[in-house]
This record gives C-alpha cells, sequence and structure tokens, in this order.
C-alpha cells in the first residue's frame, strides 16, 4: 500500500480526547465522529483535512482511552495514515484493527513539516518527503498486519481469510 | 531465568510453561467487559464475524455505566443496543441501571475478577484488577467483539517495570497519592507496553480499596497492565465473592525487570496533578491556593467505600464553600448502601454536596457535572486531559478524596491537615 498526502502536524501526548471527545460518543457512525476529529487539538481541523491527508505526531499519540472510536474518527476523516514518534499502546492495536494504516518514525516526526507532501510506503516503511527529497525508514509491519490494513480491519480480515 | 507474575499469568493462559517479553501468544481469557460507549461498536463487528453465538454467557460483562442513566437519546439508543444484546445472547452479567455500578467499581465487588485471571475490557481502566493480582488490560472493541466470539485474545509479553515504595505512610497519603507520583516521575508514557508491578512495605499494608487505585491508574503512564501480588489482604477481600476457583500467582525471585524504581513514602505529601496531564504532579503544599469552580469526588479512580469515608470525615459538620460546586459519586449501588448506613450520604447533603447514582459521568465530560468555559474542577478521577470535564478551555486538577474534600470547605485547592 502507497500513499500520498499533505500533512497535518501534531506535537506530543495527543489524548483521545483530543481526537474525539467524549461529549460526541454518543454515536458509532465514522462520518459523525469524522465531523469532530482532533477537535480539541485543532478546532479547524474537521473542516480542512482532505481524504489522504496524512497526520504526523510526536510520542505518545492516541493516549487515554481504549475508545476504537479515535482511529475511526481519524479514517472517517479521510486520513491515509499516522505516522508518529510512538503511539500509546490500546490506540496501536485498535488502529491496526480497524485498518487505520499507521507507521512509528522519529526522523519522519522531527523532519516533515505541517503542508509537506510525504509519500508512505506502507510494504517498505518508507517515507519520502516530497518538499526535500529525503527519505526516512519505519519498521514495516509483517505481512499479516499489512494484511490486515489493507482488508480494513481485522473483522474483515478474519471474514476474508476464513471464506476462502 | 524467572517470570514476572504478569508472565505466569498469560503463560497459564496460553497454556504455556514458560513465556519471555517479546513473544507472541493468543491466550484464552477469563473475562471480556464492555460498557455502552465501547460495546455498541463492538456487537455490531460481533455480527460483522456472523459467528452467531458468544463463546460464554457467564464470562461476558456488560455495564451501561458511561452516559446511563440514559443523558440524551443517542446515549439511549447506545445503551438499547447493548441491552438488546445482553438479552439476545443470554448474558447473564449484565447490570441494568439501578444495579449498575461505575465498571470498575462493580467487578471487583461482585467477585467478577479473581486473582489470577486474564481480563480484558474495552476500557481503558480494566488495569484496575491488576490489584487483586489478575492480569488485566483495556483493548478496543474489535478485541472486545473477536474474544465475545472465540474467547481468546493475542498478546505481546510485556517487560515489567517494578516500584518499591518503602517507610511508613504518612498521615493523608493515599494510594492516589502514591500512583500520582509514580505517573509523575515516569511521565505519561514511561510504562509504555510494559506491565507495572507495585510492591515493597508499603504495598503490603494497603487497604484493598487504595490498592484498586492504584491499579487503575497505571494506564495513565502508559502501562499495560499494573498488578500487585496477592496476599491475607487480597484473599480477605475475594473469599466472600468468589463464585469460582482463582489462582495465586508472584513474582519469580529471578524474574526480570526492565528496571526497578524505590520510593521512599515517608516525606511524601498529597499529590496534585495539574492540568493537562496527569504527569503534571506537585504536593499539595505547592498547589495549595488554585481556586475550583467544582469538586468531583467518585470515579473508577475514587468511589469506593473508604474513599467516602475519608471524605465524610473532612466535611461532617461542615459547609461546602457557596461559590463551588461538589458532586459525590458512589461506585457502586453497594457503596452508596453501605455510606448511607455509615451517614457519609447525610453528612455530604447536610455539607451542601451533591451525591448522583453510580455513573462515569463527569470524568469523560459526558454529563453530571460538565464544565463551562474557563471553568476549573478539583476531581478524584484519572484525566486532566484538555476538554477532558466539558469546555476546551477549562481545566482539570487531580486529586486524592482528602484533598477534594478539604478544597470543597475552602473553595481553593487546600491540604487536608488544614481543615481535619
Amino acid at each position: 500500500m502507497k500513499f500520498t498526502g499533505q500533512v497535518y502536524k501534531f506535537g506530543a501526548d495527543i489524548d483521545t480526547d483530543a481526537i474525539i471527545p467524549a461529549r460526541y460518543l454518543n454515536t458509532t457512525d465514522p462520518a459523525e465522529l469524522a465531523k469532530h476529529c482532533m477537535e480539541d487539538a485543532d478546532p479547524t481541523f474537521p473542516a480542512k483535512v482532505k481524504t489522504g491527508d496524512i497526520i504526523v505526531a510526536d510520542k505518545n499519540f492516541g493516549c487515554g482511552s481504549s475508545r476504537e472510536h479515535a482511529p475511526i474518527a481519524i479514517k472517517g476523516a479521510g486520513v491515509a495514515c499516522v505516522i508518529a514518534t510512538s503511539f500509546a499502546r490500546i490506540f496501536y492495536r485498535n488502529s491496526i484493527n480497524i485498518g487505520l494504516p499507521i507507521l512509528e518514525c522519529d526522523q519522519a516526526y522531527k523532519a516533515i513539516n505541517e503542508g509537506d507532501q510525504v509519500e508512505v510506503d506502507l510494504e517498505s516503511g518508507q517515507i519520502t518527503n516530497l518538499r526535500t527529497g529525503d527519505t526516512y525508514q519505519a519498521v514495516p509491519f509483517p505481512g499479516f498486519m499489512q494484511d490486515i490494513m489493507a482488508q480494513g480491519g481485522l473483522i474483515n480480515y478474519v471474514r476474508h481469510k476464513t471464506s476462502q | 531465568m524467572g517470570m514476572t507474575i504478569s508472565q505466569k499469568i498469560l503463560a497459564y493462559h496460553a497454556g504455556k510453561e514458560h513465556v519471555d517479553a517479546g513473544e507472541l501468544v493468543n491466550c484464552r481469557v477469563d473475562v471480556v467487559l464492555g460498557n455502552d460507549i465501547t460495546s455498541p461498536v463492538a456487537i455490531e463487528e460481533f455480527a460483522r464475524l456472523g459467528t452467531g453465538e458468544v463463546f460464554d454467557q457467564e464470562r461476558i460483562v456488560l455495564v451501561p455505566d458511561h452516559f446511563a442513566p440514559n443523558k440524551d437519546i443517542k446515549s439511549a439508543e447506545q445503551a438499547k443496543v447493548v441491552r438488546s444484546f445482553a438479552r439476545q445472547y443470554g448474558i447473564t452479567n449484565y447490570f441494568e441501571v439501578g444495579q449498575m455500578g461505575i465498571e470498575h467499581c462493580l467487578l471487583p465487588e461482585q467477585g467478577l475478577a479473581l486473582p489470577g485471571d486474564l481480563i480484558i475490557g474495552a476500557d481503558s481502566h480494566t488495569c484496575t484488577y491488576g490489584a487483586l493480582g489478575a492480569f488485566a488490560t483495556g483493548v478496543g472493541s474489535t478485541d472486545m467483539a473477536a474474544a465475545m466470539a472465540t474467547g481468546e485474545a493475542w498478546f505481546k509479553i510485556p517487560e515489567s517495570l517494578k516500584f518499591v515504595y518503602y517507610g511508613k505512610l504518612p498521615r493523608w497519603v493515599s494510594g492516589k497519592d502514591l500512583i500520582l507520583h509514580t505517573i509523575g516521575d515516569i511521565g505519561v508514557d514511561g510504562a509504555r507496553y510494559m506491565s507495572m508491578e507495585f510492591t515493597g512495605e508499603v504495598i503490603q499494608n494497603l487497604s484493598m480499596d487504595n490498592r484498586l487505585t492504584m491499579a487503575n491508574m497505571a494506564i495513565e503512564a502508559g502501562g499495560k497492565n499494573g498488578i500487585i501480588e496477592p496476599d491475607d489482604i487480597t484473599l480477605s477481600y475475594v473469599k466472600e465473592r468468589a463464585q469460582r476457583p482463582y489462582n495465586l500467582y508472584k513474582s519469580d525471585p529471578d524474574a526480570v525487570y526492565a528496571e526497578i524504581r524505590e520510593y521512599d513514602v515517608s516525606k511524601m505529601e498529597p499529590v496534585v496533578a495539574f492540568p493537562h496531564l496527569p504527569e503534571n504532579t506537585r504536593p499539595v503544599s505547592e498547589a495549595a491556593g488554585v481556586s475550583i469552580d467544582q469538586v468531583i469526588i467518585g470515579s473508577c479512580t475514587n468511589g469506593r467505600i473508604e474513599d467516602l469515608e475519608i471524605a465524610a470525615s473532612l466535611l461532617k459538620g461542615k459547609k461546602v464553600h457557596p461559590e463551588i460546586r461538589v458532586i459525590i459519586f458512589p461506585g457502586t449501588q453497594q457503596i452508596y448502601l453501605e455510606a448511607m448506613r455509615k451517614g457519609y450520604i447525610e453528612t455530604f447533603i447536610e455539607a451542601g454536596a451533591a451525591v448522583s447514582t453510580p455513573t462515569c459521568g463527569p470524568c469523560l465530560g459526558g454529563h453530571m457535572g460538565i464544565l463551562a468555559k474557563g471553568e476549573r474542577a478539583l476531581a478524584t478521577t484519572n484525566r486532566n486531559f484538555v476538554g477532558r470535564m466539558g469546555h476546551p478551555e477549562s481545566e482539570v486538577y487531580l486529586s486524592s478524596p482528602a484533598v477534594a474534600a478539604a478544597s470543597a470547605i475552602t473553595g481553593k485547592i487546600t491540604p487536608p491537615w488544614e481543615i481535619a
């Protein structure tokens, strides 16, 4: 899986309340959740994010609650991939389970600026900054986890596997 | 090479003699938990799996506690999804409003979480049950759905951080202060992916309510689980409650730890976490004087009987400051009843505090005490992120029930010794 998109950059310890405030958790609809995605970190984000955009953030992205609504809101907003220095454990697992591509890359966070166009190759873990031409290497996921993300999440993956 | 208590519990549930940190294992789980926010997503995913049945009707626990009693129509619809699912699949441990309590107060109380268990819950504070010597961790709704169908979940065997608390615990210093101090020391990602094992003479003498508070906040340091070796205090807590066998595990003397940290508690003060992260901790004397608009006493962190007892001891015969609101949430119906019988509820109401039926309510900015722009709360809850309790420009400070009760009287953050 390869994507190219424009970067929105966030800092450290972006928590799940910032990603999707609990006041909006009375629904499970991805489109509804997307309308409030990242709202408490950047109120203008839901209006400006476009399909295919990429989030780049510092350490411990997605800390806090176990709400799967957090990666669902990000995916629902059209974000193609989240790159962070590190992810909080439950968010990390949830992202894979719902098919939101993520990569851990310290170097990418340091070098990429807001607004940069970047290309992400999920298979190799290579991230290319199209503004500078620089590349950054994330550790790629093993094949089966890439398959889970490519199928759009664990449930689709399991259904696909059991139907074969 | 020895194993830690966390590794032993995972090894047992994976059917293995030995596991090493970093190993991936598939485990049988003892309990799968969900609430009214996370279960609806899991129920949709469960339906898509198409297995048509749950792995065990008695091992799934559903607790509508976040937006219940239903705060609005959408929440009522979500609660209805959970209720219908529970009826359709014959889930025995579904707790309707009236029996419902805050999930992490309720499960230990009802004997549904026991030593040696492997528990996953679609709620990040599932780590609370580590206080009983269980391995308990939060997961998302998809993992909950898969586990409801299969009774299994995969895990990466975590490394462990060992925390040793020694010295004489000063008056007014509680489990909440110990865990806030620890989070302040290692940071909100200091235990990311790791087990936090709480040990030492202080822990050995700590009551179960205080232990539950400590394990509850392991997630605030990024921990996969928090755990305390079971002992006589654990056994006396579980023996009347358990309705099935349980296993007692201890870490091997030669277990390997990523790091060991020691804390002398003798000179420790109650701790307050400043906005907007639980790691922003200071001793209460350095927080004294910060004015507040609201005090919340309750939550899965501090809604148990000992929490209410200490709050009542400070509020007895006193009045809540006229310019602030104080709302108290007993964690379960049983805790509520006990607090009533002991006279705490009367004390709270006479002091001018509101007392609510159990709910997570304001802790996550749901209902029952939302903050307006610019308002500031002191809460015995677990998170003080931006917008956590309401408006994105409101603030939450975290403390123990003693500090919260003392501050309720003065209207500003106050060390409890100034009131008692």
